[in-house]
This record gives structure tokens, C-alpha cells and sequence, in this order.
């Protein structure tokens, strides 16, 4: 239960520097995720609050204490990896005492945490297990439960989802969620699928080749991307961009518009035409694929029940001005 | 015809099987025969083995035989020798892999200055075996007055690559994340070879262990030259120095005695660790 601050963290490998300073404010008991495309930074940046990577530049601060130049045992985190990284030889119960054991803490306080934390996470059955003899999933509960035991400041994720199947994911970000609001311990959470970074953030960091392009909450990161980049990571299907000499902006700057806010309307009316390439139905909604002048594909998300235009037929398309994003040539929202 | 050969091998019936098991036990017979004679020749008395027909079948003498080697040998008992034997067996295969494993954990898992140089270092060591670097090895081993004694024994056979060469290959398929896992769990590095490593890499231990004891129980150049006191004498080499030179006669019973009991404990090893090694295989974690 800590408070975390990152400020003008930046990493260098060699000349290359991946990290270009991050600045983020995180308070006890937030659920933060790390979100972006691969490479982006994102694993890098949670190795460093971790203390598995040094600090290049910058500082970070748990609970207002400076970290930089502590060991991970002694920042007061728990980390649960991609791998899970389970120590193989040891049973689950073993796994889980492991750090305890090591903090020379008594027998009787290990055994009650770790029973404690198996409960929690319904592996009481597998405790004499080894890891190999448990599923994905199961796996998965004793890297949290081996978390859990520390009673850490700080959760870090990295990409504990990964692994594992759809289903089982869905069931997961569920418990992971619930989990972390009932100890109420501050969580950073790497991850390059959208839709777990909607569903489990309160806050969201979304990165962009080494630089937090936007820090806010999901909704507000949907409704309101402040880069070009960020409006076309976040949302599925992506945002449309057109260029806005098309539509008599100034030339340079493009126009986002989400595939929800873009309608089908009879030729000749709405903002622009455009030529339907094809579409696709999927029940409660259908995605329609166009293409318009000057060659900007554009995908319309429209209700299920509405009626679907033909392949190769030529329609207008509308959308309310309020609805418009516009970025300059950088990318910047204008 | 059933054929449920579900194990990918080809699975023979009648005729065939027994075939198969003929041509086994010929060969089994084949390479057995001569230590079956050398334990019928380490039965019977010394007239019996020098006279035509040679005996094929164990006579009386088993005790008398192996009592004599034991105790007083030709040289030096065979007891003694025998133990000499282990020590040194077991002083170098336990040497070695202490040695090898720790600087496989230090190549592997440390970032320090001439890193690579000294892996480039041992790993020359692996072209140079004992019998080329025996000249100056003897003058070192002489001048640190190491002669007729263990440590003369042991010490110059430890270094060598082979085993740490086989460790740094296991260590680098061990995942970074676990001993990033083990850091974060407050592990220091030694805790971490200790508690996370060293289990992981036990049936890689095993089988070296298996190897090494058997290349220092045949050791023959290094303990003939190094052990000039017959007290110090290996078994190996002892058997050849029980040889009569000149016009003696030889003892051919107690000689084929000591041949015989010098093959007990590397069968005994192979056995023992054999356990481990398939308990090793079927437990098989990573
Ligand atoms: N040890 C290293 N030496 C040099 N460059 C590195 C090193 N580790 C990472 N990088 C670089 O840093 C950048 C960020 O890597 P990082 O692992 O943080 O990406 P990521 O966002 O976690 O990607 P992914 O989603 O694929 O895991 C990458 O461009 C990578 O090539
Ligand atoms: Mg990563």
C-alpha cells in the first residue's frame, strides 16, 4: 500500500536510449496499466520500478522513498512474470514460502500466509504439487499467490495473460481485478492487449516507441486520445483517419473519426462518399469496409439491425463535426 | 495379425522374439566370457591355471584367493589399494564438479572484467589433457612436494573444462526469469545457486558424477608416475605393477582376484546413480 512516482525516468542501453522520460504519479491503491505495441518500452519501464534494470536517468520514489539504487527485495514489490518463472523443483507450497523463508520469517506466520493466500486463490488441492503437474492457470494463481504472501506495497505485471488461452484470460483479468481491489495494493500492469488495459486500469499509460504518449483513465483515453497515435491503438477497429485537404481542412492535418460515430448515408449527402468494398456482419453489429477519395480506407460500425449496403455501391458518408478529432502533421491533437 | 505397437518400435512375436533374444545373449555371452574366466582364474590355485585345458568352471579357492589380495597383495594389499583408488575417484569427480559448477555460475550469471577471456581459458584447458601437460605438471605437483601423497593425486586431475563447459550449457538454458524470480524474492546470488541451481541441475550431476568417477578410478599415467611408494598405489595401476618382471612367476589367481575386485565399485557407481539418473529422467523438471 504505497504511492509510486516515476519522474523524467529515462533507460539508455549503450547510446540507445528506449526509455525518453516518463513522468507519472501513482497513488495507493491504483490500478495502472502499461499499454502499447511491442518494443514500445513498456517491460523495460516495469523492470526498472522492479529494480531489475538500472536507471538511467531520473527517479523513482515508493511511498516518497527514493528507490534507484535499492535492491528489488527491498522495495517493498512482488512481481508476477510473463513466464510465470515458478521454481521448478519446489512444490507449490514451497514456491510460495520461498521469499518468506528467506526474510527468515517464523514457521508458523509462513505456513498462515501461505494457507491464507491458497485460499484466496482456491489452489488448496495442487499445494503439494510441482509446477509442471499444474495447468496454465493454476500456474498462473500460484505466481499471484507467491505475490500475494509478500504483502507487498506494490504488484508489477508483466503480461501475466499471455500464456494462456482466451477463456481462461477473460477468467483471469476477472480475478486478478478483484483480487487487487480487495488487498488494495497498488498494481502497474504491462500489457499490449487493449481490451485487458480497458477493462482493469483506473489509470492507463499508453506508450509509444519509449514515451508515454497519454496517462489518463481508459474513457477518457478512448474519448479524448491526445495523439494520433494513441486514437488509432486504442479502439477495435482502429479510428479512421482521412486527410483533411479531403474535406477542405488545412492541408497537413488529418481527421480521426471512430467507426461509430461514421454512418452510411444516401450518395451525395453526409461529409464525403465513399465505395463500399465489403462488410462484415456480425450480429449485434456489422463493420463495413469502404474506401473514399484519395484512397484513405475507412471502416464503418454500424447496429446490426441496420441495413447493409451492397459491395461496390457508392454511398455518402456523415458523422457529427463534434465527433472529429484533428492532429497536426506530428500527430498532436489540435 | 494385431498390430498395436503404439510405441513407434517395431514389436516382434515368436519366432522373432526369441531370435532377437538368441542373438542378444550371444552377444552378452561374448563380451562376458573373459571376465568369466578371470573370476573362474581367481578360484582356483596357481598349478590349475598354468596346466592345459584352462579350467572354466570356479574351483575352491575363492576365499584363500581373495583374502591374500586383500591383505597383503604382491606390492601393497589390494585393500589398500582400493582405497587409495576411491579417495582419488572420489576427491576428483566431486572436485571437479564443485569447481566446474561454480564457475559456470560465475560465467554465466556475473558481468565482470575478462569475462570471456577466462572462459576462453578453460575452455583451452579442454585441449590440453593430462598426458600432454605432464611434464610440467609433475614439476609442479614435485615442487609443491605433493609426491606419494592425495593431494599429489587429485589436485593436478580437478582442472579441467569439460565439466564447466557442460554446466555454463545447462545454466544458460535455465530462464532469466527465474533468477530475476528469485531476486525479487530477496534470493542473493549464492542463495540462488544454492537453492534454485543446484537442485535443478542435480541429474546433471549425477551423470557427470558418473563419468568423472570412472575417469579417476582409471586413472593409470598420472598415479604411475606421482606414487613411487607402493602404500600410495591405485588399484589400476597396481594390477600392471603386480606383473613379474624378470623370471618370477606370476600369481595368476590373486593377480585375477585383484582385476576383478577392481571392478566392483565403478559397476557399484554405475548401479547406484543409474536409480537417480532414470528417477531423474522421469522427474524430469524445466
Ligand atoms: N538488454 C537490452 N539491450 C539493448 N536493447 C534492449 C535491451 N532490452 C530491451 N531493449 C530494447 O528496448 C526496447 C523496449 O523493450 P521492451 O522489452 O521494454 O519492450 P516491450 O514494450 O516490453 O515489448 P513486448 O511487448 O514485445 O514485450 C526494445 O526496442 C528493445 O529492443
Ligand atoms: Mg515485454
Amino acid at each position: 500500500m504505497a504511492t509510486v512516482s516515476l519522474e523524467s525516468l529515462k533507460k539508455s542501453y549503450g547510446k540507445t536510449e528506449v526509455i525518453h522520460g516518463v513522468d507519472i504519479e501513482i497513488s495507493d491503491g491504483e490500478f495502472i496499466v502499461i499499454v502499447g505495441p511491442s518494443g514500445c518500452g513498456k517491460s523495460t519501464l516495469l523492470r526498472m520500478v522492479a529494480g531489475l534494470e538500472g536507471v538511467s536517468e531520473g527517479e523513482i520514489r515508493i511511498d516518497g522513498q527514493r528507490v534507484n539504487e535499492k535492491e528489488p527485495m527491498d522495495r517493498d514489490i512482488a512481481m508476477v512474470f510473463q513466464n510465470y518463472a515458478l521454481y521448478p523443483h519446489m512444490s507449490v507450497e514451497q514456491n510460495m514460502a520461498y521469499g518468506l523463508k528467506i526474510a527468515k520469517m517464523p514457521k508458523a506466520e509462513i505456513n498462515a500466509r501461505v494457507a491464507e493466500a491458497a485460499e484466496l486463490l482456491q489452489l488448496e488441492p495442487y499445494l503439494k504439487r510441482r509446477p509442471r503437474q499444474l495447468s496454465g492457470g493454476q500456474r498462473q494463481r500460484v505466481a499471484m499467490g507467491r505475490a500475494i504472501v509478500r504483502r507487498p506495497s506494490v504488484f508489477l505485471f508483466d503480461e501475466p495473460l499471455s500464456n494462456l488461452d482466451a477463456k481462461l484470460r477473460v477468467q483471469m483479468r476477472l480475478e486478478i481485478k478483484n483480487l487487487q481491489r480487495e488487498l488494495g495494493v497498488t498494481a502497474l500492469y504491462v500489457t499490449h492487449d487493449q481490451v485487458e488495459a480497458m477493462t482493469l486500469a483506473d489509470r492507463m499509460i499508453v506508450m509509444n516507441e519509449g514515451v508515454a504518449d497519454q496517462i489518463g483513465a481508459p474513457l477518457e483515453v478512448y474519448a479524448n486520445p491526445q495523439t494520433e497515435f494513441v486514437a488509432g491503438f486504442i479502439g477495435s477497429p482502429p479510428t479512421n483517419f482521412i486527410e483533411a485537404e479531403i474535406l477542405g481542412a488545412p492541408a497537413g492535418t488529418k481527421i480521426g473519426i471512430r467507426p461509430e460515430h461514421v454512418a452510411i448515408a444516401p450518395v451525395g449527402q453526409g461529409r464525403t462518399t465513399g465505395l463500399v468494398l465489403y462488410a462484415e456482419p456480425l450480429g449485434a453489429e456489422t463493420l463495413i469496409h469502404l474506401t473514399i477519395a484519395g484512397g484513405n480506407a475507412v471502416t464503418v460500425r454500424q447496429d446490426g439491425a441496420v441495413a447493409i449496403p451492397s459491395e461496390g455501391e457508392q454511398v455518402g458518408l456523415s458523422w457529427r463535426e463534434d465527433d472529429e478529432m484533428r492532429f497536426d502533421a506530428s500527430g498532436r491533437r489540435l | 495379425m494385431a498390430h498395436d505397437a503404439h510405441t513407434g518400435m517395431v514389436e516382434r512375436r515368436g519366432a522373432g522374439l526369441w531370435l532377437t533374444h538368441l542373438g542378444l545373449i550371444i552377444g552378452v555371452a561374448f563380451i562376458f566370457f573373459p571376465i568369466w574366466l578371470a573370476f573362474v582364474a581367481s578360484t582356483v590355485t596357481q598349478p590349475e591355471i598354468v596346466r592345459p585345458p584352462m579350467p572354466l568352471w570356479p574351483g575352491d579357492q575363492f576365499y584363500e584367493n581373495y583374502s591374500k589380495a586383500l591383505t597383503s597383495g604382491i606390492n601393497a594389499p589390494v585393500a589398500r589399494m582400493l582405497l587409495n583408488s576411491a579417495i582419488m575417484a572420489f576427491g576428483i569427480s566431486l572436485g571437479k564438479i564443485a569447481i566446474s559448477l561454480l564457475s559456470a555460475f560465475a560465467i554465466v550469471y556475473f558481468r565482470f572484467p575478462g569475462r570471456h577471456v577466462f572462459f576462453w581459458l578453460i575452455f583451452l584447458t579442454l585441449m590440453l589433457p593430462v598426458e600432454v601437460r605432464i611434464v610440467p605438471t609433475y614439476e609442479v605437483a614435485a615442487n609443491f612436494g605433493m609426491l606419494n601423497s592425495y593431494s599429489g593425486l587429485i589436485f593436478p586431475l580437478i582442472a579441467s573444462a569439460t565439466a564447466t563447459f557442460l554446466f555454463r550449457q545447462f545454466f544458460m538454458t535455465v530462464p532469466d526469469e527465474l533468477a530475476e524470480a528469485a531476486r525479487v524474492d530477496g534470493a542473493r546470488p549464492m542463495r540462488f545457486f544454492v537453492d534454485i541451481l543446484l537442485p535443478m541441475s542435480r541429474t546433471n550431476i549425477a551423470a557427470l558424477f558418473v563419468i568423472l568417477f570412472i575417469y579417476g578410478w582409471n586413472q593409470y599415467l598420472w598415479p604411475l608416475l606421482i606414487t613411487t611408494d607402493p602404500s600410495m598405489n591405485t588399484i589400476v595401476m597396481g594390477i600392471k605393477q603386480m606383473f613379474p618382471s624378470g623370471d618370477d612367476t606370476a600369481d595368476w589367481p590373486v593377480i585375477m582376484a585383484t582385476s576383478i575386485l577392481a571392478m566392483i565399485p565403478p559397476v557399484v557407481v554405475v548401479i547406484g546413480m543409474q536409480k537417480l539418473f532414470i528417477r531423474g529422467l522421469v522427474d524430469s523438471e524445466k
